[in-house]
């Protein structure tokens, strides 16, 4: 265990939505290298309070990089600079003394900023409630093991599940897409035997709800690169595959009513 | 003794006793479904459950939740898996089996017929999350693979990698999203439940503060379904996500709802030990790896060699050697005391000898590691990420943490508190666990209540209702409970002390840790009842709470948390004092065999403890409801 | 875009009035996934094109031929008569090389659509920029300067018609005269080096574009996947270099236009 010394952190602060932001600096003197990132704020945070001041706001409740509360660009990356993690699991151990970190909120047109650090994601909610879903209504279901599902399908539709929904690939991307996001819940359930009923339905209604709120992809691999669950582009193709089809079949489903 | 305690639990042989209460109970018809509105606060398993299965049953549905997406709620962080009685394995599997495990696994403290309806509708629940998508880990053929959990010798955990609360919730969450999109549920986001308001007897809706304008409101329904999670950040330092709070479940028991067993606390065995003094919260690593790491200490309290130049023979495998036939797979509370007296012996490892080792080396030379990676591959990154050291190369260090409390407010056979329609489900309720509950419940028990308990329990009481009207948010009840909760919030802002709630949470938190924690004495509880309101009359005189009321606050949000901690901290001390016997995760140190683990006494105890609010935290009311046990006897727990 | 913070609940927002239903092209390509096709498509039809303009222009390395009347030719003359006669007698002369003409045309306006189009759409999903240095992890010079290069070749491509195809920028421009005018052109140093400059530009953009269409098609398969880029790499590197020789050739002498070694010469214009 070391310590580390005279950290500056340049943070973003801003009042409202509406509110102009401004940098603002602080000093970290100490800091022990075992100390999450986010422990480094919560330290910063109780001494603003012992000073008197308003502590920063910032998104954050599991800390265990799953729940995909937490956000931040640090130093110009989404979640960070270490691959694979968000920002709740970043530890202090990435910095070096006398390092002066960046920090800033996720930006998107998307994604107003609500106060400070945190920022609005309910476009995600909007995707999933327009199609990310297979129609299961309770009890209905048969039994478990009557479909079987090959096994690297199933781990394929797996990797595209683990997604966390914080929003890393629209920050990251410099367009602002969220085609990451949405293509990894489009492919975990059109890859799946059960989700085969609704899946161009799906494809239409997500791609398009999405791009009420988000810019396109032009294939820069940012987001995949900032993804703390490193989910692949590839899956992006597999979006735009079904939504072309879906454009077609959809259309001859409706014809045929 | 006020409170009514009537369990309800129906008629017949227990195999019997829910398809006897589906066939028996009062319907509302399907055209009458919409007349009537639910509430449900809280978004995670047993929440987004509820409120999807209630929206498709075509009743009016508003959902709540603090997060900024129903998405975020704690079960996503839950890693191993869910049981269920499927027996695809073919190993002797039963429902009767996983409700027998599960009674005895919670030290005959649990409501057996609540338990063996969970053991039923387990199965239910595999069929349902498997048709909405949930990638289960799968065998080769195609079929769904099962592993083994701790205080089980059937293997009848399913599981998606490490990740199988955040599929499941997930799962649920796309059920209620598709709600919310067909306009059957309404979502409210970033907004808190404050207080529980009853009117005439019944629970007549919530009143609720938006956090990010500080805008308190009332919101009447028929029926109100808390499904707000546990407690277990009362000790500061837990494996619970930093916003988890009790502060729903308390206003409710200071509205009169009883609180049960606030003493069954469970500390899990696989956490990473706590690093340093400003740590916020600790990471659970899954109880699974126990399937395939040994946990041991060295013998020599001075050891001071590497893990791996340790030789076998100064080695103590201390769950092996005094559990031989569960081993490494002892149930929770067992394998955490055990973890306790190691370190306790001076035997612990690491920088701050407050660890044992959970041991990989024996695994990977037996299945390589590419079997170990696909197996644990995330959760070794995890730890790998947390403490910056590779488990493939040094075995892992754990240490016992809070993580899950089986207490939660005292609910009847139909998940009804002693407020008639106000409802608690998942970890918020205190049902099915007992006083300790097994690996892999957990999730089992979220699904359950809000799938397939609750849509069917809410009926009868709806039912009576039809065609009355109930009061709406103008009632001066609502309005008083609006200005009740606008009086406190301000009244944070004013006290203008010099601490900050953290200061206090973590104050707080380390008295309830080291007198209520994983075992604990008369003496120490004494103590703890005479710190926690010390500390808490000086939060009330010293908190400082910066920022406004009408903007996003944290802090706020914070203090307002930690105040009904306080009063929680009281009374779960207090159940802890009376209950003069050690069970499950409650372990009183004058109550142990002569090998130190915990005796039972069910001649005075073996019934449940529920709370009344009296108006002083310091003197609560006693409440007592008998437990029967018709169908597993009484025995004492062994796994050896 | 929306971009207010909601608050209140939230409802019903999967229930939408049916759309009015357009045709299936204009409906698909009203979305931003339905342009990336077409940025595609028409992408991948001028790649086609760059490729054979590139291996056609290659035959000015075979000099002069002779023809079955005995007449001496420049190999490259003979390829842009046979183009011009592509389909004769089925279509009367040229008819089917202006048919290439209007497709290509017609490709590289819409893709000049689409990218405008994409542009827009993408200026305003992030309204606000960063305030502080992004540090991009793989988004490559390629990739960030796309709508630049663009911009660089569509500028190039004006000019070069106007100095090889319509001849006003080019003094010494005869009509028909595919070698001669070539070798005037390409023999003033500025020339070259614009053509040089443009070239590594299209490079540029076609190793991104190459490998970015496999995405936006949804041509994807982990069997080839990995070719993808080195698909892009070499598609670029052989247009580069193919294109690059050209000037190269003619300021070191290797192409000049030699009166002598043909029957029928240009009369040179202005002499």
């Amino acid at each position: 265990m070391t310590t580390l010394t005279n950290i500056t952190l340049k943070i973003w602060r801003q009042d409202g939505p509406e509110g102009q932001g401004r940098f603002e600096t602080h000093q970290i003197p100490q800091i022990s290298d075992e100390a999450s990132f986010l422990e480094m704020l919560d330290i910063l945070n109780e001494r603003l309070i012992e000073e008197n001041k308003e502590a920063i706001v910032f998104d954050h409740d599991c800390r265990e990089g799953i729940c995909g509360t937490c956000s931040l660009m640090i130093d110009g990356q989404a979640h960070g600079p270490q691959k694979g993690t968000a920002t709740c699991q970043l530890h202090m151990r990435t910095f070096e003394s006398g390092d002066e970190i960046v920090i800033e909120p996720f930006r998107a047109t998307a994604f107003p900023i609500i106060k400070d650090l945190m920022v609005d994601r309910a476009p995600f909610d909007r995707i999933v409630e327009a199609g990310g879903f297979i129609t299961a209504p309770t009890g209905g279901a048969p039994d478990a093991n009557l479909i079987p599902i090959p096994k690297p399908v199933s781990d394929s539709a797996m990797d595209n599940a683990a997604c966390i929904g914080c929003g890393a690939c629209v920050a990251a991307c410099p367009n602002g897409a969220a085609s990451l996001f949405t293509s990894a819940k489009l492919t975990h359930l059109n890859l799946l035997p059960q989700g085969q009923a609704e899946r161009f339905k799906r494809a239409e209604t997500m791609v398009e709800t999405m791009e009420e709120y988000f810019g396109s992809c032009t294939n820069h691999g940012e987001c995949e690169s900032a993804c703390p669950k490193e989910i692949s582009i590839d899956s992006i193709a597999v979006m735009n595959t079904d939504y072309r089809k879906s454009k077609i079949k959809n259309r001859k489903a409706l014809s045929r009513r | 003794m006020t409170l009514n305690l009537d369990s309800k639990i129906p008629e017949g042989p227990m195999a019997e006793k829910w398809s006897n209460y589906i066939a028996e109970q009062k319907l509302v018809n399907p055209s009458n479904k919409r007349k009537f509105k639910i509430i449900v606060v809280g978004t995670g398993l047993a929440g987004a459950s509820a409120a999807a299965t209630f929206g498709e049953l075509g009743y009016q549905v508003e959902t709540f939740t603090f997060h900024d997406s129903p998405r975020r709620a704690h079960s996503i962080a839950a890693q191993g898996g869910i049981n269920a009685a499927k027996n695809y394995q073919g190993d002797g599997d039963s429902v009767h089996r996983l409700f027998y495990d599960t009674v005895k696994g919670g030290d005959f403290r649990s409501r057996e017929a609540n338990v063996h309806r969970l053991a039923e509708v387990s199965v239910n629940i595999i069929d349902q999350m498997v048709a909405q998508g949930v990638p289960f880990a799968r065998e080769y053929g195609g079929l769904l693979d099962n592993r083994s959990f701790g205080g089980a010798q059937v293997s009848r955990t399913f599981y998606a990698r490490g990740q199988t609360g955040q599929q499941l919730l997930l799962g649920a969450y796309q059920q209620l999203s598709r709600q919310i999109g067909l306009g059957n549920v309404k979502l409210w986001n970033r907004i808190e439940m404050v207080d529980v308001v009853n009117i005439d007897g019944r629970c007549a809706g919530i009143v609720t503060r938006d956090l990010m304008t500080g805008e308190v409101r009332s919101h009447a329904a028929h029926a109100v379904v808390l499904a707000t999670g546990g407690y277990g950040n009362a000790f500061f330092l837990s494996t619970n996500a930093m916003a988890c709070n009790v502060t729903a479940a308390w206003r409710a028991h200071r509205r009169g709802a009883g609180f049960a067993n606030p003493c069954y606390t469970q500390i899990h065995p696989t956490c990473i030990p706590q690093a340093d003094e400003f740590q916020s919260k600790l990471t659970l690593m899954s109880e699974s790896l126990r399937n395939d790491g040994r946990i041991w200490v060295p013998k020599d309290p001075d050891e001071t060699r590497p893990a791996a130049d340790v030789p076998e023979d100064d080695r103590d495998y201390y769950l092996e050697r005094i559990y031989p036939s569960f081993g490494n797979l002892a149930p929770r509370d067992v394998s955490s005391r055990a973890a306790k007296r190691a370190v306790d012996a001076g035997q612990g490892v690491g920088p701050l000898k407050n660890g044992v080792y959970l041991d990989f080396a024996d695994a990977i030379g037996r299945l390589g590691q590419d079997v170990i990676e696909e197996r644990y591959g995330n959760l070794f990154d995890m730890y790998e990420r947390i403490t910056g050291e590779s488990p493939y190369e040094r075995p892992m260090r754990i240490y016992p943490a809070s993580h899950y409390t089986m207490g939660g407010l005292w609910v009847d056979y139909e998940l009804q508190t002693t407020v008639p329609g106000l409802f608690a489900a998942g970890e918020a309720n205190f049902s099915d666990h007992g006083a300790n509950r097994l690996g892999a419940s957990a999730l089992m028990q979220g699904l359950s209540d809000g799938y397939f308990v609750l849509p069917y329990t809410i009926a009868p009481y709806l039912s009576n209702l039809l065609n009355k009207p109930i009061p709406d948010e103008t009632h001066e009840a609502f309005t008083a409970a609006e200005q009740e909760a606008r009086d406190r919030y301000q009244g944070y802002l004013d006290i203008g002390g010099t601490k900050s709630p953290d200061h206090f949470h973590r104050e707080l938190g380390k008295i309830i840790w080291d007198y209520c924690g994983m075992s604990r004495t008369e003496a120490g509880l004494q103590k703890a009842l005479s710190e926690i309101p010390a500390l808490h009359a000086e939060f009330k005189k010293d908190l400082r709470v910066t920022g406004d009321g009408h903007s996003l606050n944290q802090t706020l949000e914070k203090a307002a948390r930690v105040d009904d901690f306080f009063e929680l901290g009281m009374l779960m001390c207090k159940d802890a004092l009376v209950r003069e016997e050690s069970c499950g995760g409650h372990f009183r140190d004058e109550y142990q065999t002569d090998e130190g683990e915990a005796l039972r006494d069910d001649d005075d105890f073996a019934h449940v403890t529920a709370w009344e609010w009296s108006g002083d935290p310091e003197n609560p009311i006693e409440n007592r409801e008998q437990l029967e046990y018709e169908v597993v006897k009484f025995a004492t727990r062994s796994y050896k | 875009m929306a971009q207010t913070l909601s608050r209140g609940p939230v409802s019903g927002t999967a229930v939408k009035a049916p759309a009015k239903k357009k045709p299936f092209i204009i409906d698909l390509y009203a979305t931003a996934v339905g342009k990336k096709y077409v940025m595609a498509i028409t992408g991948l039809i001028g790649i086609g094109f760059v490729i054979t303009h590139m291996i056609g222009n290659l035959k000015m390395y075979l000099g002069v031929v002779t023809e079955s009347n005995g007449d001496q030719i420049y190999d490259l003359d003979v390829y842009g008569e046979f183009l011009r006669e592509l389909l004769v007698p089925i279509l009367p002369r040229t008819y089917f090389l202006w048919g290439l003409r209007l497709v290509l045309i017609g490709a590289v306006l819409l893709h000049i659509h689409a990218a405008y189009g994409l542009t827009r759409i993408n200026h305003g999903a992030r309204a606000v920029k960063y305030q502080s240095a992004r540090d991009y992890q793989v988004a490559n010079f390629a990739s960030r300067s796309m709508r630049y290069t663009g911009i660089v070749v569509g500028l190039f491509i004006i000019w070069h018609l106007a100095d090889l195809t319509w001849g006003f920028a080019n003094p010494d421009f005869v009509r028909g005269a595919a070698y001669y005018n070539l070798d005037q052109s390409l023999s003033r140093i500025p020339v070259a080096i614009l053509y040089i400059v443009a070239n590594i530009a299209l490079g540029i953009h076609l190793f991104h574009g190459t490998w970015s269409l496999f995405q936006s098609m949804g041509w994807n398969n982990p069997r080839f996947n990995a070719w993808r880029r080195n698909i892009a790499i070499g598609t670029a590197a052989v247009i580069v270099a193919g294109n690059c020789s050209f000037p190269i050739a003619v300021m070191a002498g290797v192409v000049e236009y030699d009166p002598d070694a043909v029957t029928h010469p240009v009369e040179e214009a202005g002499e």
